[in-house]
């Protein structure tokens, strides 16, 4: 018998997935056994695309047997490339189109109030998440990635990258834990991936070599689209060193804790009311700060609980969070609701950014409102507020105008 | 196969005959009006039935010999048993026991616990199947392995071709729930009790014989009367009629499909930015998870406003039946109860009142409730850039659902259909339907999750939505994306055997469907 490489899923529950399996054989050319749900209408185009990309990575001779679940073309092409890469030893990259949409970039301030994951391995999440509107998705290769499919899933998170539309969402990794993450990162920053998330995070070194990894592959690769980071703090030591490990990357936009894995490591278990993190969200929020980057809370996890999920929110909301991870659609527009600010938010902002226009008009050079002075700091904080509660749908965008 | 082709008003090919019999090929929305006299059943005479007014006998088997079932005859049933129905299989059983043979199945729906009845297709028991052909029944079907032609009707098409004498029933046999030995029935009570029995109407009315088959036997008299007595031949008492677990569905539930929730808040909004919700407007929506969150949706911004729908029709659920509960609505106009809390709501609130379905869906009467009602919500397999619409064969040729209240309902005057943009990867919406179950005139918006198209002729709702920030897209720019996303699919290849045709509202034949090339 040949090399044999397997890729994809083949449950009964499983769709827009496939499962492909490749025997190289001496001779006899390629044979492909078919079978799918939308057979009747896509034959031709599964093995038409079958035979084009073996022919792309030199093979000639090979049992095929496809087992489809109504995949789309560059899921298809991905277990394809994985099952080949099991037979055989080759650098190229069968790449699907890098659809234009997908072009664009985002900024270090940026709201990242959401971030849904997305299971590495699962296609059926991905294609439609981008219209849930969450401010990020996170394509996950660490903890929702089985060991056996690590391969597979990056070939897979790569061609989600450069085809599917995620409508505007930040578009977000999150590689495996350092060392092993450094290898993942070869099948991300060539596909414009917006955000780098670093999973347990323990030291400034950590993130330096993903910072080098980066800049690497970019040169060789002639990427220039800035590729963020977020390192995740997940264990005792990483709380620890948060500061140190938020202010060591300029490329750092956000410092997030990871509470399932934290409350392990130091021997606790998690609660809503949240006491035995306290001091952990606490330590990330003023890490984050000092280092002038956005803190982000964990995910909430029991997903049909929206009344803790709210109860969460308003107490990160209080310690200084700016957002929060999300597992499911769902929680999205709670999490903006909630993050979002309150009336009595909106007035002080509204004030403090009438008294900056004013002091402006009069050209003074100092702000002030009633008997206080306003820093610099306190006006973008006011003009962010403000932003924030437009994009809530709780201000007109011309607020200005319509309060005048 | 009949060699004499002709084209329809809508440019599909369909025979002259089928099953023997003259077709009117579809003219046009409105344009055929028939002229003439409903059908009427035969006189009887109480003389022949017995003064005590006790019509039991024995055995269904024996209801059927007396009923004089023969040949080629024509037998209808119901569908409020739904997939808990234990009475049509063993029908045909009998029907096959006794030799009969080219029997022509009329149900007003079918179910995947009709599978059996293949059996009963093979050994030509049963001809063909006039009505719905779902799962294994369509695939059977398709396949080309029915003997006769099969003929699909909408809800108000099996009432209008029964009242128009285009289908004569020799037997109705109805599965009642409860009923008393001269055959006054209801669907309310007893161990297989369904609510109501709305679509046997035109069976008990019509049928030359009516055979009352019931689990529950009552003294006389039955009430409520849902099935007037003084119709019915023959009383049969059986251990079981039905499958309670499989009749009625304990609780409706709202969708937890967050692709759906979606498609569901994108449709709510669209008909609130498009000013449809208002005091006083009308709703119509099913039983299925997207069409109940918008009724949720439609609760909630009333209830935001304080106003109120007039009425809804259709079916009725708990959702709906707590809007009512809630003061958003004045009256549900039930003719199909989905859920135990409805039954309840039925019973306690005098605004919940069942009604007929063929109050909404009779097409050759004067007048009907669709075209008053403001918003309805329907589905489709597939839509194509005219916004034709088909509710029975997939993209890939195979017969699989029945046309349901579908072609009745689109004659609202808002007809908005939720639809993902491509299922599994199939497009949902092409170049032109596979099979054409209802013109694109009478569909005015479909909404899917990556975009919404309005109807060109629907030059009020386009106005409308001019400036709105929801994506409002072409209908062409939507079929792109899903072509762009799935991949160009080839269109379902047939033979040229003709194995079901499609009727609508009046009767008149819009398109067919061909045998499935395997």
């Amino acid at each position: 018998m040949g090399k044999t490489g397997t890729a994809g899923n083949k449950d009964k529950r499983v769709r827009s997935d496939c499962f492909v399996e490749i025997e190289l054989t001496e001779m006899g050319g390629i044979e492909i056994d078919l079978k799918s749900k939308v057979i009747k209408l896509y034959r031709e185009a599964i093995l038409d695309l079958c035979m084009e990309e073996l022919r792309f990575f030199g093979i000639e001779n090979a049992k095929v047997i496809i087992e489809d679940h109504g995949a789309l073309p560059f899921i298809l092409e991905a277990r394809i490339e994985a099952a080949v890469k099991m037979c055989l030893d080759t650098d190229r990259e069968f790449l699907p189109e890098m659809i234009p949409e997908n072009l664009y970039h985002t900024e270090k301030e940026r709201f990242r109030r959401s971030r849904l994951y997305l299971p590495g391995n699962t296609p059926s999440y991905m294609i439609n998440a981008g219209i849930h509107k969450p401010d990020g998705i996170i394509l996950d290769l660490e903890d929702a990635v089985a060991p056996s499919k690590k391969g597979e899933a990056k070939i897979l998170v790569r061609n989600a990258l450069r085809h599917i539309n995620f409508y505007g969402a930040e578009r977000m990794v999150r590689i495996n834990q350092i060392p092993m993450g450094l290898d993942d990162l070869d099948y991300v920053i060539p596909h414009n991936v917006n955000v780098v998330l670093i999973p347990k995070c323990e030291s400034a070194e950590q993130i330096l070599e993903v910072d080098e990894q980066i800049l690497r592959i970019s040169r060789e690769n002639d990427v220039h689209n800035p590729v963020y980071l977020m390192p995740i703090i997940e264990s005792a030591l990483g709380v620890v060193k948060a500061f140190e490990i938020a202010s060591s990357s300029e490329n750092i936009v956000s410092l997030a804790i990871g509470l399932e894995d934290y409350t392990a490591d130091v021997g606790t278990q998690r609660t809503i009311e949240g006491r035995e993190s306290f001091f952990a969200r606490s330590q990330v929020v003023n890490a984050a700060r000092a280092a002038g980057v956005q803190p982000i809370d964990s995910v909430f996890s029991d997903v049909a609980d929206t009344e803790a999920l709210k109860k969460t929110i308003i107490e990160s909301k209080s310690l200084g969070f700016e957002g929060m991870g999300c597992i499911h659609p769902r929680q999205i527009n709670i999490i903006h609701k909630y993050y979002a600010p309150n009336e009595a938010e909106i007035e002080k902002a509204k004030m403090i950014i009438e008294a900056f226009y004013e002091a402006e008009q009069k050209g003074m050079g100092v702000v002030s409102l009633g008997s206080k002075m306003i820093d610099p700091p306190v006006v973008k904080r006011a003009l962010r507020t403000m932003e924030y509660a437009v994009k809530a749908g709780k201000c007109p965008k011309d607020w200005r105008k319509v309060d005048a | 196969m009949p060699d004499n082709l002709i084209e329809n008003a809508m440019g599909r090919m369909i025979p002259t005959e089928i099953n023997g019999k003259k077709i009117i090929p579809f003219m046009g929305l409105g344009k055929h009006i028939p002229e003439g006299r409903k059908y009427g059943p035969q006189i009887f005479s109480s003389v022949n039935y017995p003064a005590d007014g006790n019509k039991v006998v024995p055995s269904l088997k024996d209801a059927l010999i007396k009923c004089g079932l023969r040949d080629g005859m024509t037998v209808s049933t119901h569908h409020h048993l739904r997939n808990g129905d234990l009475v049509t299989n063993e029908i045909f059983r009998i029907a096959s026991e006794i030799g009969i043979k080219d029997l022509v199945w009329f149900p007003s729906a079918s179910f995947p616990c009709h599978e059996p009845i293949i059996e009963y297709l093979e050994n030509g028991t049963i001809d063909h199947i006039e009505g719905s052909m779902n799962g294994p029944l369509g695939r059977f079907t398709s396949q080309g392995r029915m003997k006769g032609t099969g003929v699909l009707r909408s809800h108000g098409g099996r009432y209008q071709a029964v009242q128009d004498g285009e289908v004569r029933i020799d037997i109705a046999v109805i599965a009642a729930p409860t009923s008393d030995p001269f055959g006054n029935s209801n669907g309310l009570y007893g161990p297989s009790a369904c609510g109501g029995l709305g679509y046997a109407l035109a069976d008990y009315q019509y049928a030359d014989r009516v055979i009352i088959l019931t689990d529950n036997l009552v003294p006389f008299p039955c009430f409520p009367m849902q099935i007037v007595g003084n119709y019915v031949d023959f009383v049969v008492e059986v251990e079981r009629i039905g499958i309670p677990e499989k009749i009625v569905s304990g609780t409706t539930r709202i969708t937890r499909s967050p692709d759906r929730l979606y498609l569901a808040d994108l449709t709510a909004r669209f008909c609130d930015e498009a000013g449809l919700i208002r005091d006083g407007f009308s709703f119509q929506t099913g039983a299925g998870g997207t069409s109940l969150a918008i009724g949720e949706n439609f609760h909630r911004i009333l209830k935001s406003r304080g106003i109120k729908a007039r009425f809804v029709s259709g079916g009725s659920t708990q959702y709906i039946s707590n809007m009512l509960k809630d003061g958003c609505l004045d009256y549900l106009l039930d003719a199909q109860t989905f859920d135990l809390e409805s039954v309840r709501s039925m019973r306690e609130n005098p605004n919940h009142v069942a009604t007929s379905i063929f109050n909404c869906y009779n097409y050759h009467g004067k007048g009907n409730y669709t075209t008053m009602m403001d918003i309805v919500i329907l589905g489709a397999t597939e839509v194509d850039v005219n916004f034709n619409g088909n509710v029975v064969t997939h993209s890939d040729g195979y017969l699989l659902h029945g046309i349901g209240g579908w072609q009745n309902a689109l004659f609202g005057r808002n007809v908005i259909l939720p639809i993902p943009l491509f299922r599994d990867r199939i497009p949902v919406i092409r170049d032109e339907v596979t099979t054409l179950c209802g013109p694109g005139e009478l569909i005015d918006v479909i909404v899917t999750e990556r975009g919404i198209a309005i109807n060109p002729l629907r030059v009020d709702l386009i106005e409308k939505m001019k400036g709105s920030d929801l994506p409002i897209k072409t209908i062409h720019e939507l079929k792109e994306e899903a072509e762009r996303i799935c991949g160009k699919s080839k269109t379902a290849e047939f033979e040229d055997r003709i194995i079901a045709a499609i009727k609508w509202v009046d009767g008149t034949v819009i398109d067919v469907v061909r045998q499935v090339r395997e």
